[in-house]
């Protein structure tokens, strides 16, 4: 105990009240954001205790009644909620790899375009559906992938096939909702890569062209090991995000068909709970899904942090 | 100098050839939804429109904007998104400001903020809380819940400390008080910063629809988003409200394509300013010295 003291009074920390004095606007700054967060972030995880209720709307909290871990044994004897876990974890998972691969190509292939106009012409381009809602994104996927859409018109027209019903099959649901995702946001995922690849010192590429190395060489042995750190760093960042397959996305384009392979478990907590009423369940389902998150997220940035000096702030 | 060779050069036209198709996928579909919304019903039910109108009008855009339904949902998403933005920029500016520097409890404060992009209460639980709250049916639940993001936080907080301290010490020896130092001095001086937060969470209002379809029980108060979504997706047909002779004039489709673009074009329209700033902003998020 003794040296901790004197650690505080070696780095010369004023007591509260001479602190309070000094930077009391400081504080008085915090309080806006103080109040969001204790409301409507903290709020909610009071609200948490449902989970262990057979929570009815007109009794509330107080007045449900208990039924300890009732609710998350269910999980595991409903088909339906295990098939969402299922599902989840098999489309966040090829998300989070197609959506980590495909853009460090792609900045790669980018970053060999030597024609200023060209490349800024395709960078912004290729930024713009990241900020398309999924809402439009829906409402141009259903247009094109439907019976009668664009897609189906040069199957049918150009290559003589029968017309695919993307959006209603359970086994093309997946595919699509990985590409689309994809379309989306991989432009959006290039950014931080292309500027690391924009950051690398030129000369380790005339050193690498001295020592005879063809471009295919040089981009292996030194734009890959140069992007690895931040590759290292996106990678174990989004393993926190292993139960993150996109709500706005599959509601907006799953239906009954696609259930058995598309439902996942923001999906089936909308529809378990608000939709059929069993708040308790849903947010029991809720809470699974968080604390595995949660503990996720802790790992991935210990992780990110010893691996590359990654701080949150 | 180094990229003469003859492989390299056929690497670099297919390259070129690859890198620009995909370009263009990510701008067709919206050139197709503009061509769909001024063509005929006839071309569209033909399969005749693909990237230009056919029999072009603007018959569709009339009658988008003749719908009350539609014209009250633009509405209420302007008015959310500026009020939305506002109420964001201040909370998040002030607790930025006030933890880019140095004082007793920062770190507490900081963990206090960080933990709400770690774990969350989840949606029921937010749900009862907002309508506990009364908010329900009123713009409150649009603009309230999500006013505070970890994220743009640590954004503001990284922009501000690039402001040399010596501006703020100069201030100080001249008798500025923080809040003097952070209207004059910080606010101006990031307005970059500023901007390229502001404009993701403009965007983030504008494109919100799920919180609509929750919160607001009668279609009339649902944003342009919200809105979109019941036509778009569930494709209800009483929110179009076509009358006969209408409906055999115009495509469905047509009025679709319609709706959905006017409601990307405000965010077509800002892209330029958002592309200039968000690069920017996302690497300074990403990548920290």
């Amino acid at each position: 105990m003794q040296p901790l003291k004197t650690d505080i009074r070696k780095k010369g920390k004023d007591p509260w009240s001479k602190e309070l004095k000094k930077s009391w606007p400081l504080y008085v700054l915090c309080i806006p954001a103080l109040v969001c967060v204790l409301i409507f972030a903290y709020g909610p995880m009071v609200g948490l205790v449902m989970a262990f209720q057979d929570y009815k709307p007109w009794l509330g909290i107080s007045g449900s009644a208990w039924i300890g871990w009732d609710n998350f044994a269910r999980i595991f004897q409903y088909k339906e909620a295990t098939q969402a876990i299922t599902n989840t974890l098999i489309i966040a998972v090829i998300k989070i790899v197609v959506g980590i691969v495909v853009p460090i190509i792609m900045a790669i292939l980018l970053s060999e375009i030597r024609n200023m106009g060209v490349k800024k012409s395709i960078q912004t381009l290729v930024y713009l559906p990241h900020f398309l809602s999924w809402v439009t994104v829906a409402g141009i996927m259903i247009d094109l992938l439907g019976l009668d859409g664009g897609i189906n018109h040069v199957l049918t027209s150009v290559f003589g096939i029968q017309p695919v019903y993307f959006l209603g099959d359970p086994v093309l649901f997946r595919p699509t909702v990985i590409i689309s995702d994809l379309w989306k946001n991989f432009g959006f995922g290039m950014i931080v890569y292309l500027a690391v690849i924009t950051g690398i010192d030129p000369s380790y590429y005339e050193a690498a062209e001295i020592d005879g190395a063809s471009r295919w060489q040089q981009i292996r042995h030194v734009t890959l090991p140069s992007m690895l750190p931040m590759i290292i760093v996106i990678a174990t960042l989004s393993l926190g995000n292993i139960l993150d397959a996109g709500f706005e996305q599959i509601f907006n384009l799953y239906n009954p068909l696609v259930y058995s392979t598309g439902d996942i478990i923001d999906t089936y907590v909308y529809r378990s709970s608000l939709l059929n009423g069993q708040y308790g369940f849903g947010t029991a389902v809720g809470l699974f899904k968080s604390g595995i998150s949660f503990v996720l997220i802790v790992i991935s940035y210990r992780i990110a942090y010893k691996a590359a000096n990654y701080k949150i702030f | 100098m180094y990229h003469k060779s003859k492989g390299y050069k056929i690497f670099s036209f297919f390259n070129y050839i690859f890198l620009i198709l995909i370009a263009l996928s990510c701008f067709l579909p919206m050139l197709h939804l503009l061509a769909q919304s001024l063509s005929s019903k006839s071309a569209i039910n033909g399969n005749l429109v693909s990237f230009w109108p056919v029999d072009f009008n603007m018959d569709a855009y009339a009658k988008t904007f003749r719908n009350t339904n539609f014209t009250g949902s633009m509405q209420i998403s302007v008015f959310r998104t500026v009020l939305g933005t506002l109420i964001s920029m201040f909370v998040i500016t002030t607790a930025g400001y006030a933890l880019s520097k140095d004082f007793r409890g920062r770190n507490v404060l900081m963990w206090i903020f960080i933990f709400t992009m770690l774990f969350s209460g989840g949606l029921i639980p937010s749900y009862i809380l907002v309508t506990k709250l009364g908010f329900k049916d009123t713009i409150w639940s649009l603009v309230l819940p999500g006013a505070f993001g970890a994220y743009n936080l640590i954004l503001i907080m990284n922009f501000f400390k690039t402001i040399p301290k010596a501006l703020e010490e100069a201030a100080f020896i001249d008798g500025a008080s923080f809040f003097v130092i952070f209207r004059k001095i910080y606010l101006p001086l990031s307005l970059p910063g500023l901007a390229t937060v502001g404009l993701f969470i403009m965007v983030g209002h504008w494109n919100a629809w799920f919180d609509g379809i929750l919160y607001m029980s009668s279609t009339e108060n649902y944003p342009l988003a919200s809105f979109l979504q019941t036509v778009v997706v569930q494709g209800s047909a009483q929110s179009m409200a076509l009358s006969q002779s209408e409906a055999a004039a115009l495509s469905e489709q047509s009025i679709k394509a319609a709706q959905i673009f006017i409601s990307t074009l405000p965010i077509i329209l800002v892209y330029p300013f958002l592309q200039k700033y968000f690069v920017k902003g996302i690497v300074l998020g990403a990548v920290k010295e």
